[in-house]
């Protein structure tokens, strides 16, 4: 079980007392527990079993406007002084920097309100084994799938987020992840690809063999690919890969990359980035939702921001520090976004695969090539060539490249959302980016 | 060294007791206990933004039968925490039957020393550097809008409790400088980043001003950058140049030569063993042996000491990196490859320092005979997809050659090559072998550990370049 509120408490204001006593003029802590269980399948037997009961705590205290932090998953009380201890001493050592402070306690959260975040449901490993076999055994249909692996993790955590202003909240919540993963031969390639469910609550989640099936699926399509030449082309993302795209712009929209000037987004607020039809929300009430929450991680309200209204940036993720350097309050934004999607698009997921004679459908990249500093972006990838509205071809060992600038404009969603994860997209078409291949 | 049971209801008896018993029936395993500290200053926007202390406590207790591995870890390190972790895996492992009995090899050698960089420093002399660093970058350009700079540190100990009470142990240090700058000209925005470290106190890494070194070459970075145009798009001859550019052998061999991923039979290079998988006159190696490296590890974290292991020699497939569990597995050894990021995960084979050795050829040579293509003096990350075999890196310093000359700088492009061919495309391998700064951290299943990397120049005759320039 995990620790509850009253334990998690009791460590919070053991904590804010003793920095309170060594002469901290403000404090905030953070104590959590979390539990998880996996249980991993390869080639339909068990592979591992995963245990983990994970306690730690973040504490920061001030003095005036000098500021340090520690961090520790020992709780007892001997670890916690001698912590604390070095935490008001390395304080006292660090410069100050005037926008140093808990956040304005106007801003803090008044209530946690109830979004149905967390199952009671446990099940015994051999219940997870009993899905993963159901999941391998449609996952391994096909005779070409020369290896499965796949995973169930089970896993409940709660925290306490406490200050020296009063703040003491914190809440439990729960997820259930099963992921399949699938490798297929031919004689001329071998390739790998997955699929994977996320939910709050069990019931909720993928049933196994729909999972197996997609990912063989996935997997078989992509055999015996080809490399394509260079050139200038129209592509569309499939929704896996869109979303990384949208997390990418958040980043970019943080106020600290604004703040310091290091975002290829500074100074572009309440301007036209995107093309006309894109509206972008972050939404953190959603009932089930994996990201909802009442606060941030500095206990400052969250509420719906529409960070982008017909193409153009309405809002920064903002917190306490970042904002007051930008004399901006904070919008609960610390830590990042909440439920993170782009609202539908106007057009069909086949019109829009049917609206170019030409284009390349992405499945899969790699790479860390997003530059948020200069928006340009280069990843290698792999997906299909589409002729005609038609799936021509596997494709490999291609790049793909633009700026985000340039593709921001020319992008169209397609109106194919679904809620599955914290960050949502529609399938989504990019024109005018450069492939690189033979 | 740390006593984990000095506050504990348990001593070190009863955690034998329990290890012996839980483990008795199985293959292999281990109680593996963990004490990290590490700190981390940072300045960003001429402020001491972040001054942080870490301490991490807990267990890691695994047991292994056949190809079925149990794990369970805690914070807690007590009677009531160990016997539960021992009932987990006892319970998935209920018809454990295992007899594999190859005894850890010993070695009295030690690669770094019993220190602690964290407390080896105050806080005001770090403070004090940084500031330095700020002041020093800004003053060096008016165009210089950002820096960045931070000082991490940690030591860590570990012990490894085996069934029968073996017990080994080691103590690392770690430590990382590193320093970032952008600049901005007409409204063009670069940065450029370099970084220093490996396991020694950090003063072995900052005498003499050295750390203006460091600055110096992330502004230099950075200003190639602010004069790069867009990189060319399609296929062309790469030249590499030496040190920190080996990430590439990392991403395209090293990850498939390690054990798992070939017992799976998942890595592209499965059934290659023996075979030629590079050019003549390509060797390369992986070494946890090298003094003070980031890569470098006295004992593995299963507490096989570790070792120069031979990966490919003179083009031809030797060995794969083992642990324990994969080495048994496909009846070999263990070249002391298994590694974790902490207790809190299984250990895995990884990479440790993987070197390219040099060969006879200049990098002179390389770019003349180049009539179009790239040189890429420094990369950030790169990524493999195991199965297909594809790899990428980005590149973050390089320049176009034309007609053999090194021409204009060009823009951080992606490029992505075939793992097992590209060795067969190297025609030159440089003599300038050069070891990176110590900055390498190699993810894998979700685990960071540190790594290092090590090539001479060398010239692949055919690589995909990611940039926009048709």
């Amino acid at each position: 079980m995990v620790k509850d509120q009253e334990y998690l408490e009791k460590k919070a204001s053991y904590c804010l007392d003793l920095a309170k006593k060594l002469g901290a003029t403000g404090s905030s802590v953070n104590v959590g527990n979390s539990i998880s269980e996996t249980v991993n399948f390869r080639n339909k037997k068990l592979d591992e079993s995963n245990r983990s009961d994970n306690l730690g705590i973040d504490i920061t205290t001030f003095i005036g406007k000098k500021k340090s932090s520690i961090s520790s998953s020992n709780l007892l009380e001997d670890n916690l002084n001698i912590l604390i201890e070095k935490c008001i001493e390395t304080t006292k050592n660090t410069p100050e920097d005037e926008f140093n402070s808990l956040p304005d306690k106007d801003l803090l959260a008044q209530e946690v309100k109830d979004f149905n975040l967390y199952d009671d449901t446990h099940l015994e490993n051999d219940s997870k084994a009993g899905y993963l076999t159901r999941l391998e055994a449609a996952a391994s249909m096909d005779k070409k799938i020369v290896n499965t692996e796949s995973s169930f993790v089970e896993n409940k955590s709660n925290f306490i987020l406490a200050n020296s202003d009063g703040f003491c909240k914190g809440f439990k919540s729960s997820s259930f992840v099963a992921s399949s993963v699938a490798v297929a031969k031919d004689d001329k390639s071998m390739e790998r690809d997955y699929e994977y469910t996320h939910k709050c609550h069990f019931n909720d989640i993928k049933n196994a063999e729909e999972l197996g099936k997609k990912a063989a699926e996935h997997t078989l399509r992509k055999l015996s690919p080809k490399k394509i030449g260079s050139e200038k082309i129209t592509i569309i993302f499939d929704k896996r890969i869109a979303k990384g795209i949208l997390s990418t712009f958040a980043s970019a929209i943080s106020a600290s990359a604004i703040s310091r000037g290091t975002s290829f987004l500074k100074d572009k607020i309440n301007q036209k980035i995107f093309s006309d039809t894109v509206n972008i929300f972050d939404k953190p009430d959603i009932f089930k939702g994996q990201a909802s929450r009442s606060f941030d991680s500095e206990g400052v309200r969250t509420d719906t921001l529409k960070l982008v209204e017909q193409g153009v940036l309405k809002n920064y993720l903002i917190d306490t520090y970042s904002g007051r350097k930008l004399n901006l309050k904070s919008n609960g934004r610390c830590g990042g976004t909440s439920n993170l999607y782009f609202e539908n698009g106007k057009i069909s997921y086949k019109d829009l695969i049917n609206s170019s004679s030409k284009c390349l459908y992405i499945t899969e990249t790699i790479g860390h090539g997003s530059n948020i500093v200069t928006g340009d972006y280069s990843v290698g990838a792999t997906g299909f060539l589409i002729e005609n509205g038609e799936f021509k071809h596997p494709i490999n060992e291609i790049t793909i490249a633009g700026n985000f600038k340039d593709m921001f404009q020319n992008l169209t969603l397609a109106n194919d959302l679904e809620f599955e994860y914290s960050t949502n997209s529609p399938t989504m078409m990019i024109e005018g980016m450069v492939v690189a291949g033979k | 060294m740390s006593n984990f049971f000095d506050k504990s209801d348990l001593n070190r008896n009863e955690a034998e007791t329990i290890v012996s018993d839980t483990l008795k029936k199985c293959d292999d395993g281990e109680l593996y206990l963990e004490n990290s500290k590490s700190e981390s200053i940072l300045l960003d926007d001429n402020k001491i933004k972040k001054s942080s202390y870490n301490s991490d406590l807990g267990f890691g207790f695994r047991a292994v039968s056949g190809e079925i591995v149990a794990y369970s870890h805690s914070n807690e390190i007590s009677k009531n925490s160990l016997k539960q972790s021992s009932e987990n895996l006892k319970s998935t492992l209920k018809s454990a039957k295992g007899n594999y009995d190859y005894s850890i090899p010993k070695s009295n050698k030690k690669y770094y020393t019993n220190i602690n960089p964290i407390e080896e420093k105050t806080l005001n002399s770090k403070i004090e550097i940084l500031n330095k660093v700020n002041e020093y970058l800004r003053k060096k350009d008016n165009n210089v809008k950002q820096v960045t700079a931070n000082f991490s540190g940690e030591q860590k100990s570990v012990e490894i409790i085996r069934s029968g009470g073996e017990t080994l142990t080691d103590v690392r240090p770690l430590v990382r400088f590193n320093v970032s700058v952008m600049l901005e000209k007409n409204g063009r925005k670069e940065s450029g980043v370099y970084g220093i470290g490996g396991r020694q106190s950090y003063d072995d890494y900052l005498t003499n001003d050295n750390w203006k070194n460091v600055c110096d070459e992330a502004f230099r970075i950075a200003s190639v950058n602010l004069d790069s145009k867009p990189a060319p798009a399609g296929e062309m001859k790469v030249v590499l140049g030496p040190g920190w550019p080996a990430i590439l052998i990392h991403e395209a061999i090293g990850h498939g030569l390690e054990g798992d991923f070939n017992r799976k039979k998942t890595s592209a290079f499965h059934n290659l063993m023996g075979q030629k998988v590079a050019s003549e006159g390509v060797t390369i190696i992986d070494d946890g042996t090298l003094d003070n490296r980031r890569g470098s590890l006295t004992i593995d974290d299963e507490g096989t000491p570790t070792e120069k292991t031979v990966l490919i020699e003179n083009g031809i497939l030797k060995n794969f990196m083992q642990d324990r569990l994969n080495a048994r597995l496909m009846k070999t050894r263990s070249t002391g490859s298994g590694r974790r990021e902490n207790y809190r995960h299984i250990v895995l084979p990884r990479m440790r320092n993987t070197m390219m050795l040099s060969g006879k050829q200049t990098q002179d040579e390389m770019i003349k005979s180049v009539d179009r293509g790239i040189f890429a003096v420094s990369f950030g990350g790169g990524q493999v997809d195991i199965t297909s075999g594809k790899f990428v890196f980005n590149c973050t310093e390089a320049y176009e050659i034309i007609n053999g000359k090194i021409g204009s700088p060009i823009k951080g492009a992606t490029l992505i090559g075939d793992g097992p061919s590209i060795l067969k495309e190297v025609s030159m391998v440089g003599n300038d072998m050069m070891l990176d700064p110590g900055i390498g951290t190699c993810g894998k299943a979700g685990q960071g550990v540190p790594v290092g990397v090590a090539q001479p120049s060398i010239l692949i005759n055919k690589m995909t370049v990611g940039g926009t320039n048709l």
